[in-house]
């Protein structure tokens, strides 16, 4: 089924040219870009950032998306997570926003399209394996042997094969949520277009939230899996912030 | 702090597009139209293909709502903490059945 139509991608100058999904996704992150800059000035401008704002401000809103993406990395990573920020909330907010911008008309939501979400599983995988390489070394190697030695030989096709799996499944889950969930609209906007989609489309915001955050909770049990110690340290992995500070 | 931000921009939009205009310059579309055999056995096993991956979600599904259930009648005020996990669970069960779906789509769309 072919998106027809006019998408707002195609007014911006430079834009149209492109294919439809990468067109979208520069789209939506302008204007996230856009919304994050005038919320960076306005905090800068307000100089003080211990009380909050009274009313509903921009400041406020993007201080709420920031806190619960610091809440929600603590939360599963410990104090290990902060200096993941950067790429954990960067995917929280991209996902987010595009898989909601498929409710909105006139926008080709990016993640309906299994380009996007691949890339997006790709750099996670390839991010977790760089880490997990630098914290650990060579010995990185050794989670991949299982528990027992003489285990090796069988253990490692099998492991490999499982962390082979882990960005196809992160992207054919997200892909096929975004991709099912725009077609049952389409297909209801053919048969009772007045109220009936009201619904589905309701279900399509639960489903949308409820996809970024096991997207990124997955991510972030892959990278603890591939960053953790055997032995338990009190203050933190500082091989770890040495590695993201350098990279 | 601020010519910083505007370079990563412009590096950041500078390689979307030339990746894309590299991706748009080697595309190709095949089409060719299938023995109308192939396409009825096609329709006939995307329809039970997707119906049987449906049984096995929606019972998964069930146990495990059943047991959230039970456990928040249990202790009502930890419901925020039951509530969590059954979401993200229920999640990862139904990317299963939308592994089908997605085969479902290959088939129908595109073979």
């Amino acid at each position: 089924m072919e998106h027809g139509g006019i998408f707002y991608y195609q007014f911006i100058p430079g834009l149209n040219k492109l294919p439809m999904q990468v067109g979208n996704a520069a789209l939506v992150s302008i204007i996230l870009l856009i919304l994050f800059f005038l919320g960076y000035r306005s905090l800068k401008k307000k100089g003080d950032d211990i009380i909050p704002d009274e009313k509903f401000t921009l400041l406020n809103f993007m201080e709420l998306i920031v806190e619960m993406s610091i809440k929600l990395i603590e939360d599963n990573m410990g104090e290990v997570g902060k200096s993941l920020l950067y790429i954990l909330g960067s995917l929280i907010v991209f996902i987010l926003f595009n898989n909601l911008s498929g409710l909105v008309p006139g926008f080709a939501p990016a993640t309906s399209n299994l380009n996007t979400t691949l890339a997006l599983a790709l750099t996670v995988f390839f991010m977790y394996q760089f880490y997990g390489f630098k914290v650990h070394g060579a010995k990185y190697l050794k989670h991949f042997m299982g528990p027992f030695l003489w285990l090796a030989p069988l253990m490692f096709p099998i492991e490999l094969i499982g962390h082979f799996a882990r960005p196809m499944s992160l992207s054919l889950r997200l892909f096929g949520n975004m991709m099912g969930d725009h077609l049952v609209v389409g297909i209801f906007f053919l048969l009772a277009p007045l109220l009936v989609p009201l619904p589905i489309m309701f279900l399509g915001i639960f489903v949308s939230v409820v996809q970024t955050l096991v997207f990124v909770l997955l991510s972030m049990a892959y990278f603890s899996g591939a960053i953790e110690h055997e032995h338990e340290e009190e203050h933190g992995t500082p091989a770890l912030e040495e590695a993201t500070e350098a990279a | 702090m601020l010519k910083k931000l505007w370079l990563m921009v412009g590096v950041f939009f500078g390689t979307i597009f030339s990746f894309a205009m590299v991706a748009m310059a080697a595309e190709e579309g095949a089409a060719a139209t299938l023995p109308p055999q192939v396409k009825m056995w096609i329709a006939i096993a995307a329809g039970f293909g997707m119906a049987i991956a449906t049984v096995g979600g929606a019972i998964s599904q069930g146990r495990g709502i059943a047991s959230a259930l039970e456990g928040i009648a249990r202790n009502p005020s930890a419901s925020g903490q039951m509530v969590t996990p059954m979401i993200i669970g229920l999640a990862l069960i139904e990317s299963l059945v939308i592994y089908t779906l997605v085969i479902e789509l290959l088939l129908v769309f595109k073979l």
